[in-house]
């Protein structure tokens, strides 16, 4: 068996650590080379200009917009989308009142389930268009329903003060399903013995939650955690399609400053590769803090 | 999981490690094209009365179109014109609604198509592919006979404002086939059914606005989401009352150029609208296409855009609808233009590529174009305006068309454009745009507005990464 090891290793391993390496590692690294030219995009052209890309980026008041509005989603949409995938995760799994452990789920639990699915079922693009009727400020569904009780809705995403947090909903609403799916799942595998025994003992509902629910998920949310701050440092598809960053820039976000300047209104690659590779590091901190702050130990059932 | 995701993201800095010197070994990767400008149009013919560029016979023609709202069977019947003439030349064409995805492999790899109809979303920036030297200079095919109109050049067919819009620094690049004329329009149904008239001056049309508002109806709306269609009418009143030098100061970036006087008079004149509340409640949160859909359901009287707005609202305007465009209305009696004075311009841009392997190829198609037999298919087949004058004659078009084509006469020689948004494109779309957000949303003033534009403008002009251009 021995002999034939090493054919093998390298029959299997080479080929993908070939392809990783031209279609993965070689770009990010030809980012790091085009950021620090003034290539145009469309000829073979580019000067080195050094770090001049990134001491305009420094000095650009856009970006720090942009990357503002970003620190915010960052903020923000874990946290609700967690707590609130948290919520209805322990709904659908112990919030009903049948049977004498309390781990049942509320009835319908399995509907449930599916319509909080059900937006990651859709592309992103037509959760984007369907938005942006409900945030019709004359026909849509929003400014009806407030009619009907008399409210005058506002403009939404026509309205700086609200724009942005009208993304920030939409990206909370299309991301709550996976995670209420991905905590269930977590749950379902947590032994009902430990249950029962808490109940025994007396715990309230909320104490079994916070007490045992949670630190016994820690590991699921703690992938959840990273996911979505990466996420939310992206944003680009929603902002782009539902506002274009504006009014007057208070939706924008990196992603789409960095689209714009090499596509949209601009043709400054280089410049643009400069905004990737800030992104880049600072995705890469992002993940790497969450990681480090979150660390515990490991709990097994056995 | 988690020894899974700290591998990912160790690979990560390793990867970003790595980048500095290997920085070096890439050259030949996304940059590394083919240098040498050997090809630009080294394949020519014999140049004649006949074939003025010099067309070898059986040179292949590669022909990119868009296939947005104009599709592409106009490119094909203009393609087999071309081949009537050059059986021997085989026609390679595709269409694609990408251009900039498509075809910017292909730029940097120095092998792009001869012709390129450069439009759409995803429509290259041509200040950035002339800045870049990716464009053949035109200039030849201006002073080229004409395919079938007899005595003239290809450039006294053109209507006016044709090669200007194209040109840059003086060299014309980029030839625009389609006409647009840029005004304000209504529906004369509306009008005609509640005996309003269009308003020549200012006050008339403040006036008339107060009336359409007792009726019950707003009196304008706007993209909301594209603010920036709200500048064309502020600054067509502003060149109409102080004249072409306000453009040409806003083109060529010169200091204060947004704050002129014309500018001023212009944006306190418009912030009436505003102030008065004669904007549909909750216009700042639509887009083109829901503002125009209002416009078209008779939410609001009067909509700024372009003559591409009665083929785009076809599928929702109510038959008998009848829109037509008209100019802005005029200041005062001291302006400068008359009221008829509209802005009209060139649109829908093709190019040929510096690095085209068939560079005369290229302008002899674009002459195909531009003969009257090809314009005249052009505006059948599509109900759009072609730049080749009088091609619309005999023509049946629909009633918004018929309208343009009327105000454009009337315009005549009176006729003004600016081209600053085709110069510095992101100084229209993100800088301007915001500005005119802001403005016509009533939450700054007509000074903050002329400050944020300048502001803007002033940003590109100081920011030395940016080529800036002349107007000529």
């Amino acid at each position: 068996m021995r002999h034939g090891k090493y054919p093998l290793i390298i029959a299997f391993l080479v080929p993908p650590l070939l392809l990783y390496g031209i279609f993965v590692l070689s770009p990010y690294v030809q980012a790091f080379q085009i950021s620090t030219t003034d290539w145009g995009g469309y000829t073979a052209d580019a000067n080195y200009v050094g770090f001049d890309n990134f001491t305009r980026l420094f000095r650009d008041g856009q970006i720090w917009n942009a990357i503002q509005n970003n620190a915010i989603l960052l903020a923000v949409v874990p946290v609700v989308t967690i707590a609130l995938g948290l919520f209805f995760a322990t709904m659908l799994n112990m919030g009903g009142r049948r049977g004498q452990a309390g781990v049942v789920g509320v009835r319908g639990t399995g509907v449930y389930r599916l319509v909080y699915f059900f937006p990651q079922v859709l592309s992103v693009v037509i959760i984007a268009v369907v938005w942006r009727e409900v945030y019709h400020p004359n026909n849509g569904l929003l400014n009806a329903a407030l009619g009907a009780v008399g409210i005058d809705g506002p403009t939404w995403l026509g309205d700086p003060r609200f724009a942005f947090w009208c993304v920030l909903a939409v990206l909370v609403w299309s991301n709550v399903g996976f995670y209420v799916v991905l905590f269930g799942a977590a749950m379902q595998a947590i032994p009902r013995d430990i249950y029962e025994a808490v109940l025994l003992d007396g715990a309230s509902r909320l104490v079994t939650v916070v007490k045992i629910t949670i630190p016994l998920l820690w590991d699921t949310i703690q992938v959840a955690w990273i996911y979505l701050a990466i996420a939310a440092l992206d944003g680009f598809i929603l902002v782009q399609l539902m506002t274009d960053g504006g009014p007057n820039f208070s939706s924008d976000v990196i992603g789409l400053r960095m689209y714009n300047t090499a596509f949209a209104s601009d043709t400054r690659f280089g410049y643009a590769s400069a905004i990737g590779v800030v992104m880049f590091f600072l995705t890469l901190s992002v993940s790497v803090l969450a990681l480090r702050a979150s660390r515990r130990d490991r709990i097994d059932y056995s | 999981m988690n020894s899974t995701r700290r591998d990912i993201l160790r690979r990560g800095v390793v990867a970003g490690v790595l980048a500095t010197p290997a920085a070096g070994l890439l050259s030949s990767c996304a940059m590394g094209g083919d240098d040498d400008d050997s090809g630009t149009g080294s394949e020519r013919g014999e140049k004649t009365t006949e074939n003025p560029f010099g067309v070898k016979v059986d040179a292949p023609l590669e022909v990119v179109i868009f296939n947005g709202g104009y599709g592409e069977d106009y490119a094909k019947a203009h393609e087999a014109m071309y081949t009537e003439k050059y059986p021997k030349a085989k026609i390679t064409h595709s269409a694609t609604q990408e251009i900039s995805k498509t075809l910017q492999p292909r730029f940097v790899d120095g092998s792009p198509p001869d012709v390129v109809n450069n439009s759409g979303a995803g429509q290259i920036d041509q200040g950035g592919l002339v800045s870049q030297g990716a464009l053949s200079d035109l200039t030849e095919l201006l002073g080229a006979p004409s395919l079938d109109v007899p005595g003239k050049t290809v450039k006294d067919t053109l209507l006016p404002g044709v090669v200007e819009v194209g040109s840059y620094d003086g060299k014309f690049f980029v030839l625009n086939i389609s006409y647009t004329a840029y005004g304000i329009w209504y529906s004369t149904k509306l009008f005609t059914d509640k005996g309003w008239a269009y308003p020549k001056t200012w006050d008339e049309h403040i006036a008339l606005c107060k009336t359409i508002k007792a009726a019950g109806i707003a009196p304008w709306t706007y993209a909301g989401k594209h603010p920036r269609y709200m500048s064309w009418p502020v600054i067509a009143t502003a060149i109409k009352f102080g004249g072409l030098g306000v453009a040409e100061a806003i083109d060529n970036l010169e200091p204060n150029a947004w704050k002129s006087d014309a500018m001023k008079a212009s944006a306190d004149a418009w912030h009436q609208i505003v102030k008065d509340g004669f904007i549909l409640p909750g216009t700042p949160g639509l887009d083109h296409v829901q503002s125009q859909t209002e416009w078209c359901r008779g939410k609001a009287a009067f909509i700024s855009c372009g003559s591409w707005l009665e083929n785009e609202q076809k599928a929702v305007t109510p038959a008998g609808f009848n829109m037509s465009v008209a100019p802005t209305p005029s200041l005062g009696a001291s302006d400068k233009l008359p009221f008829e004075a509209m802005r009209g311009t060139a649109s829908e841009p093709f190019i040929v590529p510096a690095k085209a392997k068939n560079v005369p190829g290229g302008l002899e198609y674009f002459r195909t174009m531009l003969s009257m037999k090809g314009a005249k298919d052009f505006t059948q087949k599509v109900s759009a305006l072609s730049v080749v004058a009088g091609s619309a004659d005999g023509a049946t078009l629909g009633p918004g068309l018929s309208s343009v084509v009327k105000a454009l006469d009337a315009s005549g020689a009176n006729g003004f454009n600016w081209v600053y948004q085709n110069y510095y494109r992101k100084l229209e779309r993100e800088l301007v745009d915001a500005a005119c957000g802001e403005f016509f949303s009533g939450r700054i003033g007509p000074a903050e507005f002329l400050d944020q534009c300048q502001k803007g403008a002033d940003s590109i002009a100081s920011d030395s990464s940016i080529k800036k251009y002349k107007r000529a």
